[in-house]
């Protein structure tokens, strides 16, 4: 990798005063220009919360610790002025619920010509054309009478077009989609990853895909994060990490797919939930539901280790590759 | 928004109709006026006299369909006490009572809103705690008891103001703090959680996401929709304008309309209550079809629907 666009180290992010009910435990992760990042991981796992600890949107009451660098500036603990500069016009975001991430008293066009106006200057004709043809970059058809349309007037997927139209709007370097289709239908689903990965072809902006579902990762990301309970557990480039995942929550993750070739078979569950915030062990977060897991794991936590080329796990434990723990034959059974 | 306007416009229509048919039967259950007004001790022609000169020896259905038919006309009958035009009786006392309502209002909005406000945006802070602690003194104490204490400080102790009367615009401070003082404090509780629970909305957010500076998202993004709940209780405060002062009226003898009220209800006066009851369902029908239409006008949702979109 060259010269990362962004660069996170150590960042860790508390809610509580506890250590334990820690969000984001030491997460470092650096995206390339033009890069496609994809990170994946349960609910609470802190996925969302890094992206959202990065850009200072986090309420007042958590704490941001670690660095978040933008072309070597520091974004944590970086003054309102400064953030607000980098939000919309360097990195965008768009979230899971495009519906409510509308502001429902405000016209789409009035939303979209806010951030024309914000980060380009356009306003009047020349903000009104941009407007337009924003919205038809992102596939909306009949762009102009949708401009007088209220939120409410549209269906998620084109409330979702309205939203990367927007994001596209500061022609951002990095995009950070924080699961752009869980509330959308399937058929949604793959119109709008399909609009991403075209933009990302047009434009080359960088793009991190945050999502639960490893099958929307694995289509459109050339590189993986997992991470679990707050922590990146497992890192690497799309094939390696889904051909031969390192990590034992991984290869669960991974043996709770089913697969349309080969034999069928049970899909394993990983057994117990994630741990709630404060409940953590001392050691590997994942532990407890780990079935390869020695005494060490529960008080030591793994430093992340390189495990081949591009490819970072945090396991104590030398697993081999092909190895799959979901696989294992458990105790319980 | 035309049918939006003309199915608002029917409904206040029937209700006023209801809260007069209501009015007129409660009354005619809860006593004969003409024991009242004449003493009980008054010779039996007398009292016959006086029930067929107001007609009301005459059947309660036909004593009501003359009451709506000349209510129609703009007549709503006179007062047995002095045999003037109840509406006249009421509407002289009209702009006394908005002497004190109206500035009260300007009060709890100017007052309130910006209270509200301010600790939405400083949760948990000490201004917040302060603001909110303030709040519910102000909504939980008794007007007469807010009143009384009032007197006690600036009228009987320091001197500085009367306790009673309309003789100067001095008379109306104490009252207008006192109907001022509840709903401010009303208001910016109010104000609070509508703002509160805006902020929390994830369009808030993603306006932040946009790069939209703090100051903007508030005043263009939070604001606009937190209006939309405010308005309710603006509304809800402008209808009482006309009859939300009956106790501090009377604590004050202020000769606004709250006061007649009483008094009219003490004597029996029936024709005289009546009217009042009817300019307050009037003024309140008024009230919320304004609110109505302010919705309309803040929330595109409501105006969708309303529309038959």
């Amino acid at each position: 990798m060259g010269v990362p666009l962004v660069e996170i180290a150590g960042l860790t992010v508390d809610f509580g005063n506890d250590w334990r009910s820690r969000a984001v435990d030491g997460v470092d992760l650096a995206i390339a220009p033009g890069e496609a990042l994809g990170v994946v991981g349960e609910s609470g796992s802190g996925k969302s919360v890094t992206w959202l600890a990065a850009l200072g949107l986090l309420p007042a009451r958590a704490r941001v610790g670690g660095s978040v660098r933008l072309e070597g500036q520091q974004l944590v603990g970086a003054p309102a002025r400064l953030l607000e500069s980098v939000r919309g016009k360097r990195i965008a975001m768009i979230f899971q619920d495009p519906s409510s991430c509308l502001n429902p008293v405000h016209r789409i066009g009035r939303q979209l010509g806010e951030a024309l106006k914000l980060h380009r200057g356009l306003s009047g004709a020349a903000g009104e054309a941009e407007t337009l043809r924003l919205l038809d970059q992102v596939g909306i058809a009949d762009a102009k009478r949708r401009l007088s349309d209220y939120p409410h007037q549209l269906s998620g997927g084109l409330n979702q077009r309205v939203m990367i139209a927007m994001a596209l709007a500061g022609q951002p370097d990095l995009l950070v989609a924080d699961e752009p289709t869980t509330a959308l239908d399937a058929t949604i689903q793959a119109q709008i990853l399909a609009l991403l990965a075209g933009i990302r072809r047009d434009t080359g902006m960088a793009l991190v895909l945050i999502s639960h579902d490893l099958g929307v990762v694995a289509e459109n990301v050339s590189r993986v994060a997992v991470m679990y309970a707050g922590r990146l557990v497992e890192e690497g480039l799309g094939q390696d990490l889904f051909d031969a995942p390192r990590h034992p929550y991984t290869q669960g993750l991974l043996a709770a797919l089913p697969t349309l070739t080969g034999p069928r078979r049970r899909l394993a569950a990983i057994p117990g939930t994630v741990p709630e915030p404060g409940k953590a062990p001392a050691g590997c977060s994942f532990a407890p539901r780990c079935p390869l897991a020695e005494p060490r794991c529960m008080s030591e936590p793994p430093a992340s280790r390189r495990v081949g080329l591009l490819h970072r796990a945090a396991c104590h434990l030398q697993i081999e590759p092909g190895f799959s723990a979901g696989a294992l034959p458990r105790a319980a059974e | 928004m035309l049918l939006f306007a003309a199915s608002r416009l029917l409904r206040a229509a029937l209700t006023i109709l209801f809260v007069m048919t209501f009015a007129f039967v409660v009354l005619r259950l809860s006593g004969d006026p003409a024991l009242l007004i004449m003493s009980v001790d008054a010779p039996p022609e007398a009292i016959k006299a006086f029930r067929q000169a107001w007609g009301l020896d005459q059947p309660i259905w036909d004593q009501y369909l003359s009451y709506i038919a000349h209510a129609f006309t703009g007549d709503f009958g006179k007062s047995m006490r002095d045999g003037r035009p109840a509406m006249d009786l009421v509407m002289e006392r009209v702009p006394a009572t908005l002497a004190i309502t109206l500035p009260a209002l300007a009060l709890k909005i100017g007052l309130g809103i910006p209270a509200g406000i301010y600790a939405a945006l400083h949760r948990n802070s000490f201004a917040d705690r302060l603001t909110m602690a303030v709040s519910v003194a102000g909504f939980t104490m008794p007007s007469f008891v807010l009143a009384l204490l009032l007197v006690l400080v600036f009228a009987v102790n320091l001197g500085w103001l009367p306790a009673s009367g309309a003789d100067s615009p001095s008379h109306a401070i104490l009252p207008i703090i006192t109907l001022g003082a509840a709903g401010a404090a009303i208001m910016a509780r109010f104000t609070r959680s509508a703002m509160l629970e805006v902020l929390g909305q994830p369009y808030i957010r993603a306006a932040s996401a946009k790069g939209v500076e703090w100051r903007r998202v508030i005043s263009h993004h939070a604001l606009p929709n937190a209006a939309i709940p405010t308005v309710t209780i603006i509304g809800f405060m402008i209808g009482s304008l006309v009859a939300g002062a009956v106790v501090v009226e009377s604590v004050f003898a202020w000769p606004g309309v709250g006061r007649l009220l009483v008094s009219a209800v003490a004597n029996r006066d029936l024709a005289v209550v009546q009217a009042i009851l009817m300019v307050i369902a009037a003024w309140m029908v008024m009230a919320n079809f304004t609110v109505d239409i302010a919705y309309g006008w803040l929330d595109p949702r409501v105006r969708g629907a309303a529309a038959g979109h």
